[in-house]
C-alpha cells in the first residue's frame, strides 16, 4: 500500500499550496484526482512519486519509506513525454532504460518496430507517450502517477492507452493514480476519486 | 464567406543525394464557411489541420504545391490577396502563445493589430485596450508583459487582436488547448460571440467534446483526408447519423459516451502514421 501521511509542501515558506493531506492507494487499484489548474495535483503526484519531498508529513510504501536508490517502486508519468526524454538517445535506448519490454508488451501498446530506431522528436507525442508508459513499466514498479497522460491525445489513441495500461496493471496489480482535468475519464477509470481545491483533498465518488 | 474547393497541399522533403520528393500534407479537401457560424475541424495530430489555417491565410512555406481553389467573398482568394486581406478581413489565432512578441505589453501588441486593420495611432490605442477589457483583462493585464500572463490570458490577448482588426473570417487554432475548463469555457465564448456578431470563425481542434456545444459544423479530418462534414447535432446518443466509421468511432471513444474502440479501429490504430 502506498500511503500518505499528513503532507504539507509550499514553494514559498508563506505559501502552502497543499495542506495536511493524507491519501492511501492500495495494490491494483485505481485512485481518481481531479482539481482546478494551480491547485496542486501534479506536486502531490510528484511528491507521492518521491520527485519532491515534502515540507512535513511522510510517504509510507508498505509501511517503510520509499527507497533512496534505485528503481522507484512509485513511478511518475509526466504529461509532456517531450520533456521526460533524453533527445539525443535513440527510442530503442529510451525504452529500455530500465527494462526490456518483451515485444508482446510493445504490441499491446501499439508501438512499431520502425519507431525503435528513430529519436524522440521524429515521434508525435501519443507515441512518444505510449514510449514513456511502456519504460516506467519495469518489473520492481508498483505505483504509477498518471499525470495528465491523455489530455493532448484524440480521443480514438486515449482510449488504446488506457485499455493497454488497465490490463497490464490488473495482470501485475500496480496501484494507479490518475490525475485528469477530465472528471468524464475519471469516472471512467477510477471508482474512487478525489477532487483537489486550495490544498485540500476530497472525495467526490 | 469562403470556399474551399478541392484543395490539396504538398509539401517538399529531401532524401539522401538531394532527391526532391512531395508529401501530400491533405488532399482533395472541400468546405464552405458561412457567416455567423462556427465551421469545427477536427482531427487527430499529423491530420493537416493547422496547414489548411495556414493555406487559407497563404502563410505556407516557401516550395509548397497546392491545387485546387480558394473563394473568399465570391472572388478567388490569390496569393496577392491573401497578402492584403490578412489582419484585415482575414484574421488567424495562432495554436501557440511563443506568436506573441515577449518584448511588447499586450496593450501595444493589441494597437498594432488595429493599426494594421487601418485604424489611426490614437484610436488603434483606444480600441486596443477596449478589446482586452471586452475580455474580461484588466489594467495589469493590459500593461503586463507575455511572460506575466496566464495560458488563458494570452490567448485572450491573441483573441482580442482578432476582434480589433474587425476581421470577417476568424481561424482559430487549437485555442483551448493546455487550459483550465473555465479559462476554456472563457476562450469558447469568446469565439462564440465573434460568430453571433456575424463573422464566420473556423475552430480547428482536436478536442471533439468541447467543440462541439459551440459549434455548427463539424469536419473531421483525419491524415490529411476530409472524412465527413456533418452538423453538430448529429454527434448524439450512439452517433448512428454519422456516416463515416472513423466520426463514429471518435464519438464513441469519447469517455462520456462508450469509452471503447472497435474492432478495425484498434488495428487501425495501430498503423504506423507519418510522424
Amino acid at each position: 500500500m502506498l500511503e500518505a501521511h499528513h503532507l504539507e509542501f509550499g514553494f514559498r515558506p508563506e505559501q502552502l499550496v497543499l495542506n495536511d493531506i493524507s491519501l492511501a492507494l492500495s495494490e491494483g487499484e485505481w485512485l481518481g484526482l481531479s482539481g482546478d489548474s494551480g491547485a496542486g495535483k501534479s506536486t502531490l503526484g510528484k511528491l507521492l512519486a518521491g520527485q519532491l519531498s515534502p515540507k512535513d508529513g511522510r510517504i509510507c510504501i508498505d509501511g517503510g519509506p520509499l527507497p533512496a536508490r534505485g528503481l522507484s517502486p512509485v513511478q511518475w508519468l509526466p504529461q509532456s513525454p517531450e520533456l521526460a526524454v533524453n533527445p539525443r538517445w535513440r527510442v530503442a535506448k529510451i525504452l529500455r532504460e530500465a527494462w526490456q519490454p518483451p515485444a508482446a508488451l510493445l504490441h499491446a501498446f501499439g508501438i512499431q518496430p520502425a519507431w525503435l530506431s528513430r529519436f524522440p522528436h521524429a515521434l508525435s507525442g501519443g507515441e512518444l507517450q505510449r514510449v514513456c508508459v511502456v519504460r516506467a513499466l519495469a518489473p520492481g514498479v508498483r505505483y504509477l502517477i498518471a499525470d495528465e497522460i491523455s489530455t493532448m491525445l484524440d480521443p480514438i489513441t486515449q482510449v488504446a492507452l488506457w485499455q493497454a495500461l488497465k490490463t497490464y496493471a490488473e495482470k501485475h496489480r500496480l496501484g494507479v493514480l490518475v490525475i485528469s482535468h477530465d472528471t468524464a475519464l475519471l469516472e471512467r477509470l477510477c471508482p474512487r476519486r478525489y477532487h483537489l481545491t486550495q490544498g485540500v483533498l476530497a472525495a467526490s465518488g | 464567406m469562403l470556399h474551399i474547393d478541392r484543395l490539396t497541399l504538398q509539401l517538399p522533403y529531401y532524401q539522401p543525394w538531394w532527391k526532391r520528393r512531395w508529401a501530400t500534407c491533405f488532399e482533395q479537401i472541400s468546405l464552405s464557411l458561412m457567416p455567423g457560424e462556427i465551421h469545427a475541424i477536427v482531427g487527430a495530430s499529423g491530420a493537416g489541420k493547422s496547414l489548411l489555417a495556414c493555406a487559407i491565410m497563404g502563410l505556407l512555406p516557401e516550395g509548397a504545391k497546392t491545387s485546387g481553389q480558394l473563394v473568399f467573398q465570391s472572388e478567388p482568394l490569390t496569393p496577392a490577396r491573401q497578402c492584403q486581406l490578412r489582419g484585415r478581413q482575414l484574421a488567424l489565432i495562432p495554436q501557440s502563445l511563443s506568436a506573441l512578441d515577449p518584448l511588447v505589453r499586450s496593450q501595444r501588441q493589441v494597437s498594432w493589430a488595429a493599426r494594421r486593420a487601418g485604424q489611426a495611432k490614437a484610436n488603434a490605442w483606444k480600441s486596443a485596450g477596449q478589446a482586452l477589457a471586452h475580455y474580461q483583462l484588466n489594467d495589469a493585464a493590459q500593461r503586463a508583459f507575455p511572460h506575466e500572463l496566464s495560458g488563458g490570458m494570452a490567448r485572450r490577448v491573441l483573441t482580442a487582436m482578432a476582434h480589433v482588426s474587425h476581421a470577417q473570417l476568424i481561424i482559430a487554432d487549437e485555442p483551448s488547448v493546455g487550459l483550465d475548463p473555465r479559462q476554456r469555457e472563457r476562450v469558447m465564448a469568446a469565439l462564440k460571440a465573434l460568430a453571433d456578431q456575424g463573422k464566420a470563425v473556423m475552430l480547428i481542434t482536436h478536442d471533439l467534446r468541447h467543440a462541439l456545444p459551440i459549434a455548427d459544423k463539424v469536419t473531421i479530418m483525419r491524415q490529411g483526408q476530409c472524412m465527413e462534414t456533418t452538423t453538430a447535432r448529429a454527434f448524439q446518443g450512439s452517433g448512428d447519423t454519422l456516416s463515416s466509421g472513423y466520426a463514429k468511432s471518435l464519438w464513441q471513444a469519447l469517455p462520456d459516451n462508450a469509452f471503447s474502440l472497435p474492432v478495425a479501429q484498434v488495428a487501425a490504430s495501430k498503423e504506423p502514421n507519418s510522424a
